[in-house]
């Protein structure tokens, strides 16, 4: 404000763009180039979210972030039993190519990011895309953009899964050779912490497992025989940012050390790009409170903030009517306005990493890494000295879901018993004057999707359906062929989500999660 | 909402096959008393074909997955199997979470599965389970499994009770140290190693092997020539179950072939019996400590007019004169 | 321990919705207040719901809802219940709007617990709807 001339960096070295990283990925930071203001939406028909895909590259944007349903993140088609009260309420409803074709139609895919948070039936989702951008002419090394695909985090804590754990590391190593060869401007997962903190786990938990199952993804790659320099790059990251300030700091500088460390040290890469952590960050929709939903604009500002201080490439804030609903669009506006307020108001994206060289954040940085590092070595000496077996078995017998449970049981406990305040829910709770304004999905998106699904049905060659399922099927039982090229051809035969998934499941099985409390 | 029946109502619409009728005569079990005592009366002579399996392990061993596997198993060859899921209840506030029910796909599936809490109390546990494997097994269900958690006293009470007794181990637990230390080991008829996949199995098996050489002399097999098998299996991938069924069957026949099965019969009712004795003698003696005439033996005691000792065998001389099952202190009080 | 009959509550996720932090947190809740909890967990059917609580002689069933299908999914529940003569109150907590409250009550569901109910109501809500059931 007065205009005093700031360097672009004060305190010690190893300085950003700096091996281990911890001070921030690129010499500059935001000096040079802001965080990217990505905000996730997305409801109801294809048509209604290709209207908004176009509305925001009319606005100059060039990323395209795609949400989806319930039923088709979990691989089922609209009219299974299964989507009943389902369809198009917390994302885009596809069923066959016909809906990705509408998503994505009078769009220029070869000119636009797209992101697509998907994981179970990730593979055919991406092969969708890919087919959509061949009938437009466009090849597939063309397409650039990010599919979340991030199926551990899944077992751990989301629970959209489809197949046991195992058969779904194969496809997704099979996707991450053919994106390698065939994609190379696409990023093939997102490795994502955000989901594990929702569920409850502690900010060292979510550190520690999410960079964990980056250390799997990497050993699952490396044993297919994909070089480690060849997709580590394209590996991205996704936290949470919650309340405790300087805690989530922390976290995101340790984050950037211990992966720097690992990829290097450990998985002998040698391209600099393959030891960048670089992440997306999303305010933790966990902590904002249906009671006195305005004050939750407050909270998303100072987890934003702690956002930019630890070094985030994007940030995605959440609107304070989300603990309810999805937002209206006064609540995400705000949402967005609050970020740009941080990024061009406070003057934080004028030096990098500020904090560094504070005792306190140096102190918390260690701190979560050593607690990291100490998960680390537990899944170590599970797998026997590989992470990935660590993780397999960590998996199968309930480590991380006990771990994550009991978090988030101290966590309610703490604020049952007043130790922790949560303000408007157990303390200064007057004010509350109730919710208003949600927004409300009309049911009739199911009875529509469910009509297009039958017509698609009914206009496609059912020999060239059965055909390419049974070529699937083949795929899944031969271990060394890839399932992506027989997934693109029967999703060009509009072979249904849900028939693609089954064509998998008779060789792969469904995954029953062991219910641990 | 439906009028209440009576315990004999639903013990005829038990074994015709109603399933909400059998839910309520095991609750009815589990909570003891006059209405647990009728049912008794109800299924003794409807009940003792069935195949009783016990199945135990540490936590972790992947038992439920196995009993999973081994109930579609069973399912699908046309049989009608029950399994009793036993599980801690917390001993401070008496509550439960029984979070390992086996999922069955089907929901008109012809098994039957049922939790059951301990109450921390193992004397409960030890009335409620024989029971409500009788019930079972009027009401047709047969193999009954009964499946706990844990290598506890309670468990192999329990386990040992069966017909069958599987114990369930895992590769880097320690598990047949912490059975043998527990004594399972002399219970077993048939061990499952479980995650047989991973590093150590063998190394498991091998420790089975060498502690059954051990008790070579003074277990089962020098009387009766059956050694416990030690089955490899992987449930988790659905490998091995069929061998474990196998073997519990292959077990059930070397029962039947050398008149054990009769033997087993009589030592769990001989257990059960005795079990109730037990507490029907701690219910006496706690009254009897209530009543006037306790409270002054007692009281003398105290005084260091008498030894505790001859307080104690007044007393027992009391209960043993009187009707167990209605003592009235007040009426003997001129004996002190 | 009171003398009272143990309550036995089935704890259960209807549907495809996979958040269950909620209703982890509030097995233990009860737990802790003396109920033993049957923890049915992801992914359950109606059928399936009333299957278990047949076999399990529950005295109620929580469903947890956080995808916004509680309209359906929830009254869904209670016909199960009313269908196989069960009597079984349905509570449902999770992410329900005030709007939605009434009609859900309307429609059978025994009680609706809101965001930020703390573990002694939601204990107390559970004796009561057990007890009302059964006077």
């Amino acid at each position: 404000m007065s205009g005093v001339p700031v360097e672009p960096i004060y305190g010690p070295g190893p300085y950003p763009g700096e091996y281990p990283y911890t001070r921030g990925v690129y010499p500059s930071m935001y000096r040079s180039r802001l965080w990217t203001m990505r905000m996730f939406a997305g409801f109801g028909t294809a048509e209604d979210t290709n209207a908004r895909f176009k509305d925001i590259l009319r606005n100059g944007g060039t990323g395209l972030s795609t949400a989806f349903d319930m039923p088709t993140l979990m691989g089922r088609d609209s009219d299974s039993p299964w989507a009943l009260g389902e369809v198009g309420r917390a994302g885009v409803a596809i069923d066959t190519l016909a809906d990705m074709e509408d998503l994505f139609a009078d769009i220029d895919l070869s000119g636009v990011s797209t992101s697509m948070t998907i994981n179970g039936p990730a593979a055919i989702i991406l092969a969708m895309y890919v087919a959509v951008a061949e009938k437009n002419g466009i090849s597939p090394d063309q397409l650039a953009g990010t599919i979340q695909n991030d199926i551990f985090k899944e077992y751990q804590a989301q629970k959209e899964y489809i197949y046991p754990p195992r058969p779904s590391v194969r496809i997704l190593t099979d996707m991450i050779e053919y994106t390698s060869e065939q994609m190379p401007r696409f990023h093939p997962v997102s490795i994502s912490g955000y989901h594990i903190r929702e569920a409850g786990s502690t900010a060292a938990q979510e550190l520690a497992f999410t960079l964990a199952n980056g250390f799997a993804y990497v050993e699952a790659a490396t044993a297919a025989g994909v070089d480690v320099d060849e997709f580590a790059g394209r590996l991205s990251f996704f936290f949470n940012s919650h309340n405790d300030f300087f805690e989530e700091i922390g976290k995101f500088r340790a984050a950037r050390r211990i992966w720097a460390r690992w990829m290097k040290e450990r998985y002998g890469a040698t391209s600099e790009r393959s030891m960048l952590c670089r992440f997306h960050t999303q305010t933790a929709g966990v902590s904002l409170t249906a009671q006195q939903p305005e004050i939750n604009i407050a909270r998303v500002a100072i987890q934003a903030l702690a956002g930019a201080l630890g070094g985030t490439q994007s940030l995605h804030t959440d609107s304070f009517d989300e603990a309810l609903a999805l937002p209206t669009e006064k609540a995400a506006r705000i949402a967005l306005r609050t970020q740009q307020i941080v990024a061009h108001e406070t003057g934080v994206a004028n030096v990098a990493d500020p904090l560094g060289g504070s005792d306190y954040v140096e102190w918390m940085t260690d701190e979560m890494e050593r607690q990291a590092e100490a998960i680390f070595a537990h899944l170590d000496e599970l797998g026997h000295g590989s992470i990935l077996e660590g993780v397999y078995e960590g998996i199968e017998n309930g480590y991380f879901v006990g771990e994550i449970a009991d978090s988030a049981y101290r966590f309610e406990r703490e604020v049952n018993n007043g130790n922790r305040i949560i303000v408007g829910v157990n303390a200064f709770t007057d004010g509350d004057d109730g919710q208003k304004d949600l927004l409300r999905i009309e049911a009739e998106v199911e009875e529509y999707q469910r009509k297009r699904l039958d017509d698609v049905k009914l206009a496609r060659n059912d020999d060239d359906v059965a055909r390419t399922l049974a070529a699937v099927t083949a795929a899944a039982q031969d271990a060394t062929a890839n399932v992506m090229p027989a997934i693109l051809d029967a999703v060009k035969a509009y072979a249904t989500l849900e028939e693609v998934v089954m064509a998998m499941e008779t060789e792969f099985g469904t995954y029953v999660e062991k219910a641990i409390i | 909402m439906a009028a209440k029946r009576s315990i004999r109502e639903l013990y005829v619409a038990a074994r015709s096959g109603e399933r909400r009728a059998l839910g309520r005569l095991l609750t009815a079990v589990e909570r003891g008393g006059p209405a647990a005592d009728e049912i008794s009366e109800l299924a003794h002579p409807d009940s003792g074909t069935a195949h009783i399996v016990g199945i135990t392990g540490s936590p972790g061993a992947g038992k439920s997955t196995l009993v999973g596997q081994l109930v579609s198993d069973l399912v699908a060859a046309g049989k009608k199997p029950a399994v009793l899921a036993v599980d801690p209840s917390s001993p401070l506030t008496g509550g439960a979470i029984l979070g390992d029910r086996i999922r069955i796909e089907d929901g008109e599936s012809e098994a039957f599965i049922r939790s059951m809490a301990t109450r921390g109390h193992s004397g409960g546990l030890a009335l409620a389970v024989p029971l409500a494997v009788r019930v079972f097994d009027a009401a047709g269900y047969d193999p009954v499994i009964i499946e706990t958690v844990g290598v506890g006293q309670v468990e192999v009470d329990v386990v040992g009770a069966a017909d069958t007794a599987v114990v369930v181990m895992t590769p880097g637990m320690g598990d047949a140290v912490q059975a043998n230390k527990a004594g399972l080991l002399e219970v077993a008829d048939v061990f499952v190693v479980n995650k047989a996949d991973r590093p150590g199995a063998n190394d498991v098996r091998r420790d089975l092997d060498l502690m059954l050489d051990l008790s070579h002399m003074t277990g089962q097999e020098s009387e009766t020539g059956y050694r416990p098998p030690i089955v490899m299996a992987s449930a988790l991938h659905g490998d091995g179950s069929a061998d474990v069924w196998g073997a519990v069957e292959a077990h059930l026949a070397h029962l039947d072939d050398t008149g054990l099965r009769d033997g087993r019969r009589k030592h769990r009712m001989r257990t059960e019996v005795k079990a109730r004795l037990e507490q029907a003698m701690s219910a006496a003696a706690d009254q009897a400590m209530d009543s006037t005439v306790g409270a002054e033996w007692l009281d003398r005691a105290e005084r260091a007019d008498i030894a505790p000792t001859r307080a104690t065998n007044e007393l027992l001389a009391l209960l043993l004169n009187t009707d167990l099952s209605n003592i009235d202190m007040q009426r003997n009080q001129e004996l002190s | 321990m009171s003398d009272e009959p143990q309550i036995r509550i089935l704890l259960a996720k209807l549907g495809l919705d996979g958040h269950d932090r909620g209703l982890k947190v509030v097995a233990r809740i009860l737990r802790d207040a003396g109920m033993e909890v049957i923890y049915l967990g992801l992914r359950q059917t109606t059928d399936s719901i009333v299957a278990a609580a047949e076999q399990e002689d529950a005295d109620a069933i929580g469903l947890s809802m956080h995808n916004a299908g509680h309209m359906t999914l929830a009254p869904a529940m209670v016909k199960a219940v009313n269908d196989a003569e069960l009597d079984c109150p349905v509570i449902v907590g999770g992410i329900v709007p005030d709007q939605d409250v009434q009609p859900l009550l309307d429609a059978g569901v025994a009680v609706v617990l809101g965001p930020g109910a703390s573990a002694e109501e939601v204990a107390q809500s559970v004796r009561d709807a057990v007890a009302a059931v059964n006077s």
